[in-house]
């Protein structure tokens, strides 16, 4: 997503990103970034949680009136839980990827006879 | 409640990546480095009369879109700002879904971004969203044709900030 803020950014739209990969924020360098230090899969914060989800997307947006030197991370203060074990657990977690396959992935059968009553996608962009 | 524990640095996931690849006999990946001071744009006019859009890598997709595919899927789909989130789904071949299925809002920010409008927080929510499934292996195809396809789609849509939220 790095790659995809540089360009908006220098195409002349400024962007702030959210992020809980730091060391890859780090490395890709965005123009603005915001780091949530979550376990991946909640870059805008915890599932049925508003309240929190609302406070981390305004910190992202608030972030582009504060950060003024460019390729800056603003670092949230919110903790996943009261311990970071998940941090262990993550780093000592193997291979979960999904098998690589050329066909769609849907999340329910019921999307696959959805999608192919819709017939072609334009609001699906194949590049 | 207790006291917080000590806090550990955050998850290194350059090192995890470079462990995973290396338990699996691959050469390690090799990351975008980008030194010096990367491109700047000043947003022209207060947050509360901006036009935000939203950009997503968790592999959100719409009931009815086709899903993504997990062998080097770039495809984009092109999600209108008023769904309803129980429409929303994921696709995704690296991370864990289970919270970002029972809850789209914490990959996709969209009832979020819809409350932040209603309190004046930010003018208005960009009538389309971008989705695609982030981990895409090749920098290349991102830079040369992923980038500049959501570039240009955001300023057809004449936003005024853009926030990105990858997985």
């Amino acid at each position: 997503m790095g790659l995809i803020a540089r360009r908006v950014e220098a195409d002349g739209i400024p962007t702030t990103s959210l992020t809980s990969a730091l060391s890859i924020t780090r490395s890709v360098n965005p123009p603005r970034a915001v780091f949530l230090d979550y376990p991946l899969g909640h870059t805008a914060g915890k599932a049925k949680d508003p309240a929190l989800q609302r406070k981390i997307v305004a910190a992202a947006l608030a972030a582009v009136g504060e950060l003024e030197q460019p390729g800056a991370v603003k670092m949230l203060p919110y903790r996943w839980s009261r311990d970071d074990d998940w941090k262990r657990e993550t780093m000592l977690g193997g291979d979960t990827r999904s098998d690589r396959s050329g066909s769609p992935e849907y999340q329910c059968e019921a999307d696959r006879a959805l999608a192919a009553a819709a017939g072609d996608c334009p609001t699906c962009i194949f590049l | 409640m207790g006291a917080m524990t000590t806090r550990r640095p955050p998850v290194d996931h350059i090192v995890r990546t470079r462990d995973l690849y290396s338990s699996l006999g691959h050469d390690p990946y090799r990351w975008v480095r980008n030194d010096g001071p990367p491109p700047w744009t000043e947003l022209a006019k207060p947050l509360r009369e901006c036009r935000v859009g939203l950009v997503a890598s968790g592999g959100v997709y719409r009931a009815g879109q086709v899903a993504f595919h997990h062998r080097d899927d770039i495809s984009l789909r092109v999600i209108d700002t008023s769904v309803p989130v129980s429409e929303l789904r994921t696709s995704h071949f690296a991370y864990d879904q289970a919270d970002a299925r029972m809850d789209p809002n914490v990959v996709f920010p969209v009832d979020t971004l819809r409350t932040l409008v209603a309190e004046c927080v930010i003018g208005e929510l960009s009538p389309r969203a971008y989705a695609f499934m982030g981990g895409i292996y090749s920098a290349r195809r991102v830079r040369d044709a992923l980038a500049p396809e959501i570039s240009r789609r955001l300023a057809e849509d004449q936003v005024d900030l853009a926030l990105l939220v990858p997985v």
